[in-house]
């Protein structure tokens, strides 16, 4: 396989809270390359967010990315920890937009209400590209048509609010692409959406993936979208990857208890009407209130014992598969 | 009508005015639920489906009167007498409230951060005149074992809950007065997905120990095959498609049913390829287009959609469809047909 | 609702403590948090100590007059003499200035006034009991002599004492005027929001008029129509009605604001769906879930208070002596030429900024806390 254009290595963001160090994202690994998705799936509280705010440098106080590399390979061609670079640097500045861009889950809280969207794309296209006034506002159309908004011309003196929930989420993906980012971060790009609309906002990312050679990094809890949309994937929980592969090996052959436990309790519109659902036993616990040992070990039903509930297992595998549970080896 | 239907709605509307100008006057209405009927049998669930803005939410609390519906009857058969809810004032409702109650979707927002466990789920108890403590206790008791919570955690207040854990204590308080009728508005749709689950499991339980009748309001199609019996779809404030759940799953009758059934996402990989995708936006209820709301997204859609509003007709046995070319259509579901 | 504290078991764990927590200890665990705004609860205590306490801390009468001492410069205390603690000042010396023929006194380095604590001096009354006890007093004092810490103004009256005296009155007319304007504020706002209709209309239109008008022509107009002959207690209770009846708009607002965004509350919609009555979803359900954010409301609201008061008096339109308040006290320093001649008159100013920016950071502070995601 081609080499990637983000690699990251032991990556941990942790946060420094008066409960006491949350950590949000411990020693994760993932790579990601052109043309390919990578979908980061997980719960609630598993640090998915966290993780893609780490690679984009925007972690919020008290978190802080305490350890690991996030190797990029820039459009120039050189690579770059980003993990050393600090937060608001002038160097980080010009990553985020020309090589990583971000989609959010709520496009309304990521635009501002007084100004057009079109003065907001263009705004950021000038940031980065140097370009007049009326090129820019060309390019927005440009992007806007890409991206599917009908009638680019006339919507492009819209404010957000006069937009539909998909609409503002197109336009959205249209202000992250407008500096020809080769990497896309999607976090939870089509939750706030409806299922129609959820559909019709995949079906673009995958056209513009296909035509662009953009590298996505999708993040989502739900494994419908996963299914659909990834190459890769990475199953987290409570901080950690406990499982990454090719999706179809993910979904055929799961090897971690957690992504197996995890497929069967979705729901589907396969299944028979009125039947229970197998489940995973207790709750997430709080990130403040991580588990010894491996973090899934109170709710899993393999459990092997106290080896699980004393020790982190390591990663294990080889290539793109591995998986961090005692089943597979590694146990002291 | 059968005699064991609990609920009988019927030609439903709620118009929310639009008010302009310095003497609020009304230059129009959003008609979030317009002309809607169905029934629910004793005992069974009946979903409500649709996407945001369909005005099933807005069904749901007309039905329970958070909302007063602008026209049309709810009638509520209990204990062999039968009562229109739209129609009932406040104070006469207050009695009957009792006999229906709901299951919220924010598992947050829906419990008083003011208010300990044990208080939240006695409540309803303590208004509706238990007023001793240690009968309500004993009963409290009892309904947090039924949802499976300790009782050990009756004095902690709900910040210390998870959101299963508190959605659980919504199913208790909703259950506290022996209720018939629950709505349950999107139950699940805030939980993660390993809770779901159990949520969904436990509403399946107790339907069947405490032969409850639920109204299920959701969006989420794979969610609602898991719990139903019957299946109402709505789009743009109207009824489009009511049926049996493993029918309407497998031979849609309603091109918006077929769209949305083909749009969840479904846990395989390469699944999508045969995907139907809309095209446009859901119409704007304030200002619906003519004919057939759909008919703008619709791919079967005749001139005869845009000028004609079809109305929900029973086209075969137990089958409701509001298109005018349902007979003609041979629409594509999910899974197998149930053999006749 | 349950009082804090009293489900008390013995030393339950961290975090059974934290589960079954009141929201009223979580506001306060999370108010904690906030260095600054702590500090400024503390501050504000003290003031308020000081505010009550304002005649056992002065050394002289704040109202006496005395001629010979005009103008006299801010004195220090010295602590240490003759090699022990024994804390004096120095006494007095009348002076006649050869140019322009004027008496003046000036510190006589020769002569030491030993001070003692718990003095006698005037009479006042501290929670009812007369008494003439003050912190400390001049033990061998002539006629003259004083402990000037502060200085003194133009007719020779300590400006410590008077600044003591002066907090009290500012600091309470705030208390006083904002408990009249939330009472107001509250039935207000509240039955705005829960009627609605044409009531709603009228009480926000009420708000708007309010609201608008310049305050400056319409506080002159007011106190121009107060009668001369008022007493000193009379001008304050009308000053204190006339500030608050402009300043509870805002807290009705926030009550008609709060009131309105609780009554879309799943939990009051779950409420009232058991059949609670209107009654006990207002007073059980709604009212409790907004004290927080009035406390935060008021202590906003209260420097604003006290500043009007300050304002007001300044330009001579509030208090006029011989009641004493911070604005009676700054109008003493309102000419250039005193403030060349006496510069340390401008120091009531510093009490009035440090109290002002303490209830704006408690307000703060309580208003996260109170609501940290809001």
């Amino acid at each position: 396989m081609a080499e990637p254009l983000l690699s990251v290595r032991g990556l941990r963001t942790h946060f420094e809270t008066p409960e006491g160090t949350i950590r949000a994202v411990d020693d994760l690994d993932f790579d990601v390359f052109e043309g390919r998705t990578l979908g980061v799936v997980g719960e609630s509280g598993c640090g998915k967010s966290v993780a893609a705010r780490s690679v984009l440098g925007i972690v919020e106080k008290p978190g802080r990315v305490v350890g690991g590399r996030i190797l990029l390979r820039t459009h120039a061609g050189d690579t770059l920890d980003l993990a050393a670079l600090p937060q608001d640097s002038a160097a980080y500045r010009a990553i985020r937009g020309p090589e990583i861009a971000l989609v959010f889950q709520e496009p309304m809280a990521s635009f501002s209400q007084y100004y057009t969207i079109g003065n907001q794309i263009t705004e950021a296209i000038r940031l980065h590209l140097r370009l007049s006034r009326s090129a820019a506002r060309a390019r927005a159309i440009e992007l806007l048509d890409m991206v599917g908004v009908p009638q680019p011309s006339r919507r492009i003196d819209e404010y957000p609010f006069q937009l539909s929930g998909g609409l503002r989420q197109r336009v959205m993906i249209a202000m992250a692409l407008a500096c020809d980012p080769r990497i896309l971060i999607a976090d939870e790009p089509t939750t706030a959406l409806d299922v129609t609309t959820q559909a019709q906002i995949l079906d673009l990312l995958r056209e513009l993936q296909a035509k662009r050679g953009l590298a996505i990094i999708l993040i989502t809890h739900d494994m419908g979208v996963i299914a659909e949309m990834a190459h890769d994937v990475a199953v987290m929980y409570l901080g950690r990857a406990v499982e990454t592969g090719p999706v179809a090996d993910i979904f055929a052959a799961p090897a971690h208890p957690y992504t197996r436990a995890l497929l069967r309790s979705i729901p589907t519109v396969l299944a028979k009407p009125r039947t229970h659902l197998p489940t995973i036993a207790g709750s997430i616990p709080m990130p403040s209130a991580r588990p010894a040992g491996c973090a899934f070990s109170p709710r899993c039903s393999e459990v092997l014992g106290d080896v699980c509930r004393q020790t982190e297992p390591p990663a294990i595998g080889e290539g793109a598969r591995s998986v961090r549970c005692f089943l597979h080896g590694g146990a002291p | 009508m059968n005699a064991d239907v609990i609920l009988d709605v019927r030609g439903l509307r709620k118009f929310f005015p639009i008010r302009k100008g310095l003497l609020r006057r009304v230059v129009g209405n959003v008609r979030a639920v317009d002309r809607v009927s169905f029934f629910i049998r004793r005992g069974e669930t009946l979903a409500l489906v649709g996407e945001s803005g369909c005005g099933k939410t807005t069904v749901s609390r007309c039905i329970l009167r958070a909302l007063t519906p602008t026209e049309g009857s709810v009638l509520f058969h209990h204990d062999g007498q039968t009562v229109d809810l739209a129609k009932l004032r406040r104070r006469a409702l207050r009695p009957l409230r009792r006999h229906m109650q709901m299951v919220f979707q924010d598992p947050y927002a829906s419990l008083n951060p003011r208010m300990v466990v044990g208080d939240i789920i006695g409540e309803p108890l303590l208004i509706n005149g238990m007023r001793d403590r240690t009968e309500r206790r004993a009963r409290v008791q009892e309904l947090m074992e039924l949802v499976h919570l300790p009782a050990s955690v009756m004095n902690r207040f709900p910040h210390a809950f998870s959101g299963g854990q508190r959605q659980r204590i919504g199913i208790a308080r909703a259950l506290a007065l022996n209720p018939s009728l629950v709505v349950a508005d999107e139950p699940v749709s805030a939980l993660d997905v390993s809770v779901q689950a159990q949520i969904l499991n436990l509403m399946l339980d107790l339907q069947d120990r405490l032969g409850l009748t639920y109204l299920f309001v959701a969006h989420d199609l794979s969610v609602v095959k898991h719990v139903s019996n019957r299946v109402a779809v709505m789009y743009v404030g109207r009824i489009v498609e009511v049926a049996e759940t493993e029918t309407l799953y497998a031979s849609p009758l309603h091109p918006y049913t077929e769209a949305l059934l083909s749009a969840a996402p479904a846990p395989v990989p390469g699944a999508v390829s045969s995907r139907i995708i809309l095209e446009r936006e859901i119409a704007d209820p304030a200002n619906p287009p003519p004919g057939c709301a759909f008919h703008p997204r619709c791919r079967y859609a005749t001139a005869r959609c845009r000028e004609e509003t079809p109305e929900l007709a029973e086209i075969a046995p137990g089958r409701h469809v509001a298109c005018l070319r349902a007979a003609e259509l041979s629409l594509r579901g999910i899974g197998k047909a149930p053999a006749a | 609702m349950r009082l804090p504290f009293t489900r008390r078991k013995p030393a339950p764990s961290k975090a059974e403590r934290y589960a079954t927590a009141t929201q009223l200890q979580l506001t306060w665990w999370r108010f904690c948090r906030h260095r600054l705004a702590v500090v400024s609860l503390i501050v504000l205590l003290l003031a308020y100590t000081a505010a009550i306490m304002a005649d056992f801390l002065a050394t002289t009468d704040p109202h006496q007059t005395n001629a010979a001492t005009s103008y006299i410069e801010p004195q220090a205390i010295h602590w240490f003499d003759n090699g022990g603690f024994h804390p004096f000042v120095y006494g007095l010396k009348g002076a006649r200035d050869m140019r322009t023929f004027k008496l003046s006194y000036k510190v006589d380095t020769s002569r030491k006034v030993y001070l003692d604590l718990f003095a006698h001096n005037y009479d006042y009354s501290l929670f009812g009991f007369r008494t003439d006890i003050h912190l400390f007093g001049l033990r061998n004092a002539n006629r003259n002599d004083g402990i000037y810490i502060l200085g003194t103004d133009q007719l020779g009256r300590d400006l410590w004492s008077r600044l003591a005296v002066a907090t009290r009155v500012s600091l309470f007319i705030g208390l006083v005027g904002v408990s009249i304007s939330l009472f107001l504020g509250v039935i207000l706002g509240g039955v705005s929001a829960i009627y609605g209709g044409w009531i709603d209309i009228l009480v926000q239109r009420m708000i708007e008029v309010v609201r608008s008008m310049p305050t400056i022509p319409l506080w002159l107009g007011l106190s121009a129509a107060m009668p001369s002959s008022w007493s000193v207690t009379q001008v304050y209770l009308a000053i204190t009605i006339i500030i608050s009846l402009l300043s509870w708009t805002d807290l009705a607002r926030t009550v008609r604001g709060k009131f309105l965004s609780l009554r879309e509350e799943d939990f009051v919609l779950a409420a009232e769906l058991a059949g609670a009555s209107q009654a006990r979803i207002i007073f059980f359900h709604m009212l409790p879930s907004f004290t927080s954010h009035i406390i935060a409301a008021v202590s906003l609201a209260l420097p604003a208070m006290i500043i009007s008061e300050t304002s007001l008096s300044f330009l001579g339109l509030g208090l006029r002596p011989p009641a004493i308040s911070w604005g009676v006290l700054l109008q003493d320093a309102q000419n250039v030429q005193t403030l060349v001649l006496a510069p340390w008159l401008l120091t009531v100013a510093v009490p009035v900024i440090i109290v002002i920016l303490a209830f704006n950071f408690l307000g703060d502070g309580l208003r996260d806390a109170a609501d940290p995601y809001g």
